[in-house]
């Protein structure tokens, strides 16, 4: 990279940071800073000096972010990069992947499209692993409810393990619910009789 | 039943109501929609949101469609206002300390008010919290101490649900926000309400329902739909009897998530000042639909767009936002008052006043501003 740019990353998570930073790094940019903490957003961005400020888009904090990139304007360009929707794909990439890119100076398209594509393309990966993360979680809690659901069947009813599940599951069919839907129905329910 | 089903996003604050009790009372599914209400994390978002196409339309601070619409402000994009979500509802308080160098000013007096913030002196300019540049509480502060040339101040922006957090740890000397988050800070025992926003300008346009102009063209049914649905619930919202019901369900968990004590005062109008302090019934503080609330009026989005600096061709733009020829065309025949006009002189109502409209009982309430300026852009 010929050319460094100054990058703020405004991010509370460590690992996200981390990640972030070094695939920042691997793309070529050095000069990057990450910001965990909230409150000192505008001395940052003042001392600091980044060229741009990347954020999560659903950060609590881009309105504060927005006004100090406004007030640092000189040349009344778009203050946040998706914003300059001459790139319509980069903009609609972002905006799935989570990403928010502000401007602090002047800068053109060509030099923070690779930065962003970048970060993009990391913010990416890791709402992937989260969302596989979460579904490990959710299918974790999921069998816990129908065993309890199933053990609730089998002492009432007198069922043997699978009896019980295919019972469930016959239930779910017949009603056009899922398996976990009625499991929950029946937990609801034996905590309410017992 | 098979309805159309919207996307509508919202920033979680009290004037939220009229999106949520028309999807919680039916209002929506009587008119054959099923409302998604999405919270947003910040108005950035959900201007980012709705230009972007992933809501249909959105609740939006009244300044926002316009600074969109002249290219300023982040995104710009042609949004447009369908109706006027809500009238007033922002308060101005100063932290304790501050307060308490003011002396003793009457409440809602704000020629006193700004006589002793223009006699603060300190080696720093005062800084006041809002929570958004392109806010009718941010036009307001600034019309407001633009009438004292010397004054100098420095505007802050802080997420309302951390302004009594900022006025604690000394971040901000005073602030600018719509409630609950004034009362918040009051609960608090930080801060000291001083005034509210009608104290400067009498009838402020404070949040709108708005869409994408494009979406607005190709989606006419729609738009009825969601015009209709929403009026229904702003004029429910304007009944006495209604509002210790708004009030229980806007606290719920799904939508704001705060004590019912937090929210009365904006709903019912009675805020207190500070801990301890007797209520102040204020007139009109939160208006959801009397005196043509709803009515997007041209000649409020010409006094927004002459703020934010817009040249004539800027406010003629800013009027054509202002959408009252869709509100005439799709709330005519459900019982709506029309007014005979799209434009007022803004600050010329001293009382509340008789204009002919098409049921003939329609009455405005006073729209004068502290200066007793008066803005005809006819």
């Amino acid at each position: 990279m010929s050319e460094n740019l100054r990058i703020l990353v405004v991010e509370t998570d460590p690992a996200r940071v981390r990640d972030i930073v070094d695939a920042l790094n691997d793309a070529g940019w050095t000069d990057v800073k990450a910001l965990g903490q909230i409150s000192a957003l505008d001395r940052t961005v003042k001392e600091f000096a980044p060229d741009i400020v990347l954020i999560d888009l659903a950060h609590p904090d881009r309105d504060t972010l927005e006004h100090i990139t406004l007030a640092s304007e000189t040349d009344k360009r778009a203050v946040a990069l998706f914003v300059d929707r001459t790139d319509d794909t980069l903009t609609k990439a972002a905006l799935n992947a989570g990403v928010s890119a502000y401007v602090v100076d002047g800068l053109t398209m060509g030099r923070i499209k690779p930065v962003l594509e970048t970060a993009i393309a990391r913010f990416k990966v890791i709402r992937q692993m989260q969302s596989e993360l979460d579904a490990a979680k959710q299918a974790l809690e999921d069998r816990k409810t129908i065993d309890r659901a199933k053990g609730f069947l089998m002492r009432q009813r007198g069922l043997s393990e699978d009896a019980a599940y295919s019972l469930m599951r016959k239930t779910a069919m017949d009603q056009g619910r899922k398996v976990i839907e009625v499991a929950n129905a029946l937990v609801t329910a034996a905590d309410l009789l017992s | 039943m098979t309805g159309i089903v919207l996307n509508c996003g919202y920033v979680p604050l009290v004037d939220c109501a009229p999106l949520v009790i028309a999807k919680e009372l039916g209002f929506a599914a009587e008119e054959g929609l099923e409302l998604n209400l999405i919270r947003q994390p910040s108005w950035s978002a959900l201007r980012d949101m709705l230009a972007l196409g992933h809501l249909d339309a959105a609740q939006m601070l009244s300044p926002m469609p316009v600074a969109m619409s002249m290219g300023i402000g982040g995104l710009p994009a042609q949004i447009d206002t369908l109706m006027v979500l809500s009238v007033n509802g922002t308060v101005f308080g100063a932290s304790k300390a501050l307060a308490t160098t003011f002396g003793d000013i009457p409440f809602g007096d704000a020629k006193a008010l700004l006589e002793c913030i223009a006699a603060y002196e300190d080696d720093r300019p005062l800084r006041i919290g809002v929570p958004f540049h392109y806010a009718m509480h941010r036009l307001l502060l600034s019309y407001w101490t633009a009438t004292v040339p010397a004054l100098k101040i420095e505007e802050i922006t802080v997420p309302p649900p951390r302004m009594a957090d900022a006025v604690s740890e000394g971040h901000v000397d005073a602030f600018w926000v719509g409630e609950p988050w004034g009362s918040v800070a009051v609960q608090r025992g930080v801060a000291q309400l001083m005034m509210t926003g009608s104290d400067v300008w009498k009838f402020a346009p404070e949040k709108v329902l708005a869409a994408r102009h494009d979406w607005i063209a190709e989606n006419d049914d729609a738009v009825r739909r969601l015009m209709r649905a929403v009026y229904g619930a702003a004029k429910w919202l304007d009944a006495r009897q209604n509002k210790p019901l708004a009030i229980e369900i806007l606290g719920r968990s799904e939508h704001l998530n705060l004590s019912p004590e937090l929210i009365d005062p904006a709903v019912t109008g009675h805020l207190t000042p500070g801990l301890g302090q007797p209520p102040v019934a204020v007139q009109r503080f939160l208006q959801f639909h009397k005196y043509a609330a709803n009515f997007p009026w041209r000649s409020q989005a010409a006094w927004i767009a002459k703020q934010l600096g817009a040249d004539a061709d800027g406010i003629a733009r800013a009027k054509q936002c202002f959408r009252s020829d869709l509100y005439r065309k799709h709330l005519n025949g459900i019982g709506a008052d029309l007014p005979g006009a799209s434009e007022k002189i803004e600050g010329s109502l001293k009382f509340e006043t008789a204009v002919a409209s098409t049921h003939g009982h329609m009455i405005l309430a006073p729209d004068a501003f502290f200066d007793g300026s008066m803005f005809d852009f006819t």
